[in-house]
């Protein structure tokens, strides 16, 4: 989806040329996350402290394995997203933003392919 | 004298003056939403710990509990959880003013107190919720 001008496509301006696209997933994931945040912090509650067999059997149910998967996953992208815009808002110097950046989406990539193994495991 | 003084800053009061500043309630809400969402960007490091302890099996979740049960573990996840209410709900704010709703000022400071009042409310409620399922404290 693209919501740029016509003038700004044609001239290949933006900061990134993509900040329309990235503002866009920003709110997609923000709207996904409202529903899969309600019910993630549900389940949470009402499995804090069970047997380890409660929380596996409930994680095993391919209704509560979805969703748990979409919260992840749904949550790291707007996450390495919202942060990419923190660390380009304070850190000016080149390097650094670099490396942060690349740290940012590594991390991201990381802990949702970490996340979505554990998952499978407990639920196929 | 009175020439030299002519030539310099005036003796205005500064604004915002420094201490008799308060912050406005859009101020408090905008900042606490940044750093809400940086406490949850290392939040996810214990949700993806808690799945990987599960699926590793009885042992593996009960070290994960015991973390998690510990006076800095409850701590650490009611911030967690303080974070994640306030965001969420500020953020549902921030997209009613992505299409254009809720912008003027009364009711932009109007739906900030209720952000925070909600907050609390929830996160207490949750709390409750998770203790319950615990069987006390
Ligand atoms: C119901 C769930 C959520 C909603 C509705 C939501 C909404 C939003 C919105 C609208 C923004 C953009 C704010 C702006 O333009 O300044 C944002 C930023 C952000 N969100 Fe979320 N979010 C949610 C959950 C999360 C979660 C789970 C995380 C972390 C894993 C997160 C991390 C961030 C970060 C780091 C930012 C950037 C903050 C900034 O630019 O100041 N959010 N969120």
């Amino acid at each position: 989806m693209s919501i740029r001008t016509p003038l700004g496509r044609v001239r290949g301006l933006g900061s990134a040329k993509s900040g329309a696209h990235h503002f866009w997933h920003q709110r997609l994931t923000a709207v996904a996350l409202v529903p899969l945040t309600l019910w993630f912090v549900w389940s949470v509650a009402r499995y804090a402290g069970a047997p380890h067999g409660e929380v596996v059997a409930f994680l095993a149910h391919p209704f509560n394995a979805t969703a748990m998967l979409l919260f992840v996953i749904a949550g790291l992208y707007h996450m390495a997203l919202g942060v990419q815009v923190v660390i380009e808002d304070y850190i000016h110097r080149e390097g650094l933003k670099l490396a942060l950046l690349l740290l940012v989406n590594f991390a991201a990539f990381a802990v949702g392919i970490v996340a979505t193994i554990a998952v499978l495991r407990i639920a196929v | 004298m009175a020439e030299a003084r002519s030539r310099g800053p005036a003796a205005r009061p500064l604004s915002p003056h420094l201490q008799i500043y308060r912050w406005p309630i859009t101020m408090g809400t905008s900042i606490l939403h940044r750093m809400t969402g940086m406490g949850l960007a290392f939040g996810t490091l214990i949700l993806a710990w808690w799945l990987v302890a599960a699926s590793m099996g009885p042992e593996a979740y009960a070290m994960f509990e015991s973390s998690a049960f510990h006076w800095f573990g409850r701590l650490v996840l009611f911030g967690f959880t303080v974070a994640l209410v306030f965001h969420a709900l500020n953020g549902v704010r921030h997209l009613f003013w992505d299409v254009g709703y809720g912008f003027k000022l009364s009711t932009a400071n109007a739906t900030g107190i209720v952000v925070y009042i909600v907050t609390l409310a929830l996160t207490v409620l949750i709390w409750i919720v998770a203790y319950r399922s615990m069987g006390g404290w």
